[in-house]
């Protein structure tokens, strides 16, 4: 099984931090693809996203995700973050890092990390308004359910 | 047995969790929604779309018609937004 470091965390994303530790000390490594998923201002109207998760759940979840991508493929390594709490527009909401020989591999590790975690991991967005009006769960869009069937 | 709800589930039912006493009859994750549904108004505001409501029997994914068995913790959800 290749290294692999799931966390949810209510601080910032090192996004840097945790990308070199996939490939730090290792001369097997030959692709990395890493994917960041940010928190939108949606023109000004959003001052940031509130993110609920299933504590006893998503941690395992995405364990479950990642170990099922490094059974699919050749991967060398997976880090997978995620924030709960409050984000602000601009801050990382999701980091997923795929590590592998080439890039095949990698970036489809990291795609089909990210399309299960969307519609499998117990996460739920509300918008914060700048407006100080009372803000809207995010609805999940039927698009993110069906990127599972292809897999 | 132990429900939680999550998002706006668990506003418009108004607790994160409850321990509820399930009649019989009640044998599958769509009754509990069913006899939930019951319960008041909050209820009937958060179960109004059934079909919509995703579950997970101690913490594993499972479709609506998934028989209770031995499970000890029911969660209930909207369809997740996270990513």
């Amino acid at each position: 099984m290749a290294p692999l470091v799931v966390r949810l965390q209510a601080e910032p994303i090192d996004v840097g931090a945790e990308t070199r530790f996939l490939s730090e000390g290792r001369g097997d490594i030959g692709a990395i693809v890493t994917f960041t998923g940010l928190c939108r201002d949606e023109k000004g109207t959003l001052s940031g996203l509130e993110l609920e998760h299933f504590p006893g759940m998503a941690e395992a979840e995405i364990i479950r995700i990642a170990e099922e991508a490094a059974g699919r493929w050749p991967l060398l390594g997976i880090v997978a973050i995620h924030r709960y709490g409050l984000v602000a527009p601009g801050e990382v909401i999701v980091l997923v890092g795929v590590a592998s020989s080439h890039r095949q591999a990698a970036f489809a590790g990291a795609e089909f990390i990210m399309d299960f975690l969307k519609s499998r991991a117990p996460f739920w967005k509300k918008e914060h308004r700048t407006d100080g009006r009372e803000g809207q769960w995010v609805d999940a869009k039927e698009s993110d359910e069906a990127a599972l069937s292809r897999w | 047995m132990k429900i939680l709800y999550f998002a706006w589930l668990r506003e418009r039912v108004g607790v994160p969790e409850e321990v509820i006493a399930l009649p019989e009859n009640v044998r599958t994750v769509g009754e509990v929604i069913t006899h939930l549904s019951s319960l008041g108004e909050n209820y009937a505001y958060a179960f109004e779309q059934p079909s919509i409501i995703r579950a997970a029997l101690d913490r594993k994914h499972v479709p609506l018609e998934t028989p209770l068995g031995e499970a000890r913790e029911l969660a209930l959800f909207p369809p997740m937004t996270g990513g």
